[in-house]
């Protein structure tokens, strides 16, 4: 690894709002010490920017150390770059090379509109979350821990679908733009523990009904989201769904519901 | 029922039926295939065999009928699924790298739109005995159609012989995807069947074209001959 300084030449879209149609920008950014981080070299372009007295590039980004969820960007065409495990604040410059081209984009889904430049609107994952993303429990003071013995091997199945953090890259990577990996992993971190199991087959029904009301599209099993998704999570999950939803949706009703529904 | 129709219309109920009816379809092809391998039995073993299938009276309606009831909501739901999922990215990525998904998985809608074609086509030719109908319903010395003769005197052809192995080399990518996602979408899998799933779809893919492409193969070779010749 040379510790030479980059000179890149960057695509960025850039859409002044919601309504703006955008457009793909070529900026030149130069000296970038390949020890940056992707989100360093923006935030060199942007002070680039506003030297020379233009907008700087909008984009999301909070922990920087890959577990909040809120960076995202499609690097040259793959979600987070396409580094295995890598969300995109923890892609380094050095992966690049100096003179190297690079193409900025955001998310790309209708359920993801974009707010600015690069930062889309995610509120559709919460709309999912808010559908059945919880277990209905008293609240008040907090139970005696491992009251409910759960086994390892199930504990740490929970965990890796609870890894998701939500970031997005599944639905972007997807040629769909489907979120089924997002409300699998949602699902079946609930589901391989024993407290999910009362609610599991009305909360599996409410959270695909409320994926599909967001609009993102339908999962034709080309598994691109496995393999853009930085916590790694498996299509295992998504199975998983497509057996529950059967079961939910042919045996389960609603004690509210009226006759036939 | 309403709930029955918001499963079937929902993203997770539309994997289920684009499944199962995928699977009947499969079904049908099979055996389908099968009859077909009669060829290399003879002429009298073939026509005995279609002879029985038209027999079948009412049985023989109610399956045309079931197939065309698979055919049109697989298609129907095929499509309404595609025409979703292009509304989903309204604006499309300048540059946009895909690295598991396989070729033939994302030419779906196109061969199974191309496949549809082939079997009107298939069925004006051997059903309707539009496309060569000096061959057509003629009987053999038994007294019954004489389907053997006219499977030949149609392969002989090199135009006729062509289509049809662009049409199973159309279906070969579509059974490549469509039986190992059938596992997928209807949530049979198991991480100790993964492997066999993922080599199930193209390994009876492949088996699937060779067993159609065998008998009209066969023709051009003259391993199947015109009976006396
Ligand atoms: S900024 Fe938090 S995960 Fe990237």
């Amino acid at each position: 690894m040379s510790d030479k300084p980059l000179n890149l030449t960057v695509y960025v879209w850039r859409q002044k709002d919601a309504k703006d149609a955008g457009g793909l920008v070529k900026y030149d950014v130069k000296g970038v010490s390949s020890h940056a981080s992707f989100l360093e070299m923006l935030d060199i372009l942007n002070e680039q920017l506003i030297e020379r007295g233009e907008e700087p590039v909008a984009f999301d980004a909070d922990c920087r150390e890959g577990i909040c969820g809120m960076c995202s960007l499609v690097i040259n065409g793959r979600p987070h770059g396409g580094f295995a495990g890598t969300t995109t604040c923890q892609v380094h410059m050095r992966h690049f090379k100096d003179g190297e081209t690079i193409y900025i984009e955001p998310w790309r889904a209708s359920s993801f509109p974009v707010v600015k430049d690069l930062v889309v609107d995610r509120s559709a994952f919460e709309s999912i979350m808010q559908a059945g993303g919880f277990i209905t429990n008293n609240c008040g003071s907090a139970g005696d821990a491992n009251a409910i013995p759960v086994p390892k091997e199930q504990a740490d199945r929970a965990f890796e679908a609870a890894a998701c953090i939500g970031c997005g890259a599944c639905v972007a990577a997807c040629p769909n733009s489907s979120a089924m990996l997002f409300t699998a992993a949602k699902l079946a971190h609930m589901h391989f523990l024993p407290q999910g199991q009362a609610e599991r087959m009305k909360r599996t029904k409410a959270m695909v009904d409320a994926m599909d009301a967001a609009g993102f599209g339908n999962c034709t099993n080309h598994y691109e989201c496995e393999a853009a998704c930085p916590k790694d999570i498996s299509r295992d999950v998504i199975a998983m769904m497509n057996r529950g939803y059967a079961k939910a949706s042919l045996t389960y009703r609603d004690p509210a519901a009226k006759s036939g529904e | 029922m309403s709930w029955f129709v918001s499963y079937v219309r929902s993203s997770v109920g539309a994997k289920h039926v684009m499944a199962v009816t995928g699977l009947g379809l499969l079904l049908f092809a099979i055996i389908h295939m099968l009859g077909h391998l009669g060829m290399f039995a003879g002429r009298d073993a073939y026509n005995h065999y279609a002879h029985t299938l038209q027999g079948l009276g009412a049985l023989k309606w109610i399956a045309r009928g079931g197939l065309l009831f698979l055919v049109a909501v697989h298609i129907g739901a095929g499509v309404r699924l595609a025409s979703l999922n292009r509304a989903a990215r309204p604006v499309k990525y300048a540059v946009y790298r895909t690295v598991r998904t396989r070729p033939w998985a994302k030419w779906m809608p196109w061969t199974g739109l191309l496949i549809l074609a082939f079997i009107v086509y298939h069925l004006v030719h051997f059903t309707f005995g539009q496309i060569q109908p000096e061959y057509f319903h003629k009987l053999d010395p038994q007294g019954r159609y004489d389907a053997y003769t006219m499977f030949v005197r149609g392969f002989q052809n090199t135009g006729i012989l062509i289509s049809y192995l662009v049409a199973m080399a159309l279906l070969l990518p579509h059974l490549a995807h469509g039986i190992s996602s059938t596992f997928q979408s209807l949530g049979l899998k198991h991480p100790k069947y993964d492997g066999l799933i993922d080599k199930a779809g193209p390994a009876l893919a492949v088996i699937m074209f060779l067993g159609y492409i065998a008998p009209p193969i066969a023709v051009a070779l003259h391993v199947i001959k015109l009976p006396g010749a």
